[in-house]
């Protein structure tokens, strides 16, 4: 009887254990209490997961979503549409801040990726995408190897995001003025927009205006509200 | 003395499983909501009856997307962990020889408690000791299947980052079909399981406060 007892209490105990522990999670702040704290460890499992080699497949034409289909999303009421004399500026722990106009943009190498997008509602879509190598611009600007984060900001009602470093200098992830062959629709982003096969969507700002190369971390438009910063696929 | 029927390591590992499952379950209906779509963007999966309906919000756990994501992401290890505690204690004590099922041992017991749980067969309930066949069968399923939740989820969480995992599923909307069908699959179980406790209460007692077995049901 007393084991009994004893399983009864150390049973209680567990579920007590539980149900605070459920107790520090608050779904309206998820960055804070038990839920921050395994943001905090799926972070690290991300990251020791992450190779800046591996390269996400590179998939055929006949891949591609339907134009229409691909989902167009924006915070603005209506699409935004770039500033007369739009550049995007490149900034912060580099050795030459840079403004690039479209057309010196489409002067430097020129890439093609066509993977798999993958949103964090649960949906994926195929798009191609022509643009330049984000490694690039950080080679051109002679980004400071102190600089671990890059932020990136729009046009679009202020979206932004930041990135870790390593993330964005994969050889996957461009700045875009290209889709599907086409030049980027207003839809998608236009004049330019981030894209990349190795985060979910929203940390892929479009609308392009900044990229700064920073020392520390930075939020984001989504993250500051409680959706994970890291958010790698 | 007689051991327990149920060791506490299974009532502890059982009930916490409970609690989980119902964290991940509902967690994970929450972010179905966000895309209650079964296929990629232009290709939605023609078979799948219910696109575009999402799961009733008395089922959902997180309140909205990101919190569900964060439930999910982080119960997802103590649901990982607490099926490690069991998987291992299943085979360091060699509980396994009685709870798992083993063809030879209990395909005609399963198949003869079968014919009489559904009334087809008159007479006693096939002999059995800690578990007839059926249970055998069933345990042994939900065991074998729920390693694959994981391994889509795994595939869902990282699409890029694990290539082979994600190809060996058929994809990501493939891995994402599969982890919903073993989620029903569970559910089903559990809805037969919870109903047969009910006609078997002293089971309910045995899985909490760890009544002694008799002789006959050591076996």
């Amino acid at each position: 009887m007393t084991t009994r007892r004893r399983f009864l209490a150390s049973g209680l105990r567990g579920a007590g254990l539980l149900a605070a522990g459920a107790l520090a999670c608050d779904s309206s702040r998820p960055h804070a209490g038990f839920l921050g704290l395994m943001e905090r460890v799926n972070e690290r499992f991300q990251m020791a997961l992450f190779d800046p080699a591996r390269l996400a497949p590179e998939l055929s034409a006949a891949e591609e979503t339907d134009l229409m289909a691909f989902p167009r999303y924006r915070i603005s009421r209506d699409f935004p549409l770039a500033p007369a004399g739009w550049t995007l500026a490149v900034k912060g722990l580099v050795a030459r801040p840079l403004s690039l106009s479209l057309a010196d943009l489409e002067r430097l190498p020129r890439v093609r990726t066509r993977v798999r997008h993958h949103c964090v509602e649960g949906w994926t879509a195929v798009a191609s995408w022509d643009g330049v190598r984000l490694s690039e611009i950080a080679r051109i600007a002679g980004a400071d190897p102190r600089a671990r984060y890059v932020e990136f900001r729009s046009f679009d009602a202020g979206y932004w995001s930041s990135w870790d470093l390593a993330s964005a200098l994969h050889p996957q992830t461009i700045l875009a003025y290209g889709m599907d062959g086409a030049p980027l629709p207003i839809e998608h982003g236009a004049p330019l927009r981030l894209y990349s096969a190795v985060k979910l969507g929203y940390k892929m700002v479009k609308y392009l205006t900044e990229v700064s190369f920073l020392p520390a971390r930075s939020g984001g438009y989504w993250e500051n509200q409680g959706y994970e910063w890291f958010a790698g696929v | 003395m007689a051991r327990p029927v149920q060791p506490a390591v299974v009532r502890i590992t059982h009930w916490a499983n409970l609690v989980l499952f119902v964290l991940m379950a509902g967690s994970g209906l929450r972010i179905l909501v966000a895309y209650p779509f079964l296929g990629p963007q232009g290709g939605e999966y023609a078979w799948y009856p219910w696109q575009g309906v999402p799961p009733p919000g008395v089922l959902t756990v997180g309140g909205w997307l990101a919190g569900a994501r964060h439930w999910h992401f982080a119960f997802a290890w103590l649901f990982v962990a607490n099926a490690v505690v069991y998987g291992t204690y299943l085979f360091v004590s060699g509980e396994w020889r009685r709870r798992l099922f083993f063809p030879r041992r209990d395909a005609r017991n399963a198949w003869d408690t079968l014919l009489h749980d559904l009334r087809l067969r008159r007479g006693a309930a096939p002999a059995a000791g800690l578990y007839n066949g059926m249970q055998r069968l069933a345990y042994t399923g939900v065991l074998a299947t729920a390693p694959l939740l994981v391994l889509t989820g795994l595939a869902l969480y990282k699409p890029v980052q694990l290539p082979r995992l994600t190809a060996l599923l058929g994809g990501y909307d493939a891995a994402r079909v599969i982890h919903l069908a073993v989620l029903v699959a569970l559910t089903l179980f559990t809805v037969l399981h919870v109903f047969q406790v009910l006609v078997h209460p002293r089971t309910l007692l045995d899985m909490t406060a760890g009544r002694r077995g008799r002789p006959e049901e050591e076996g």
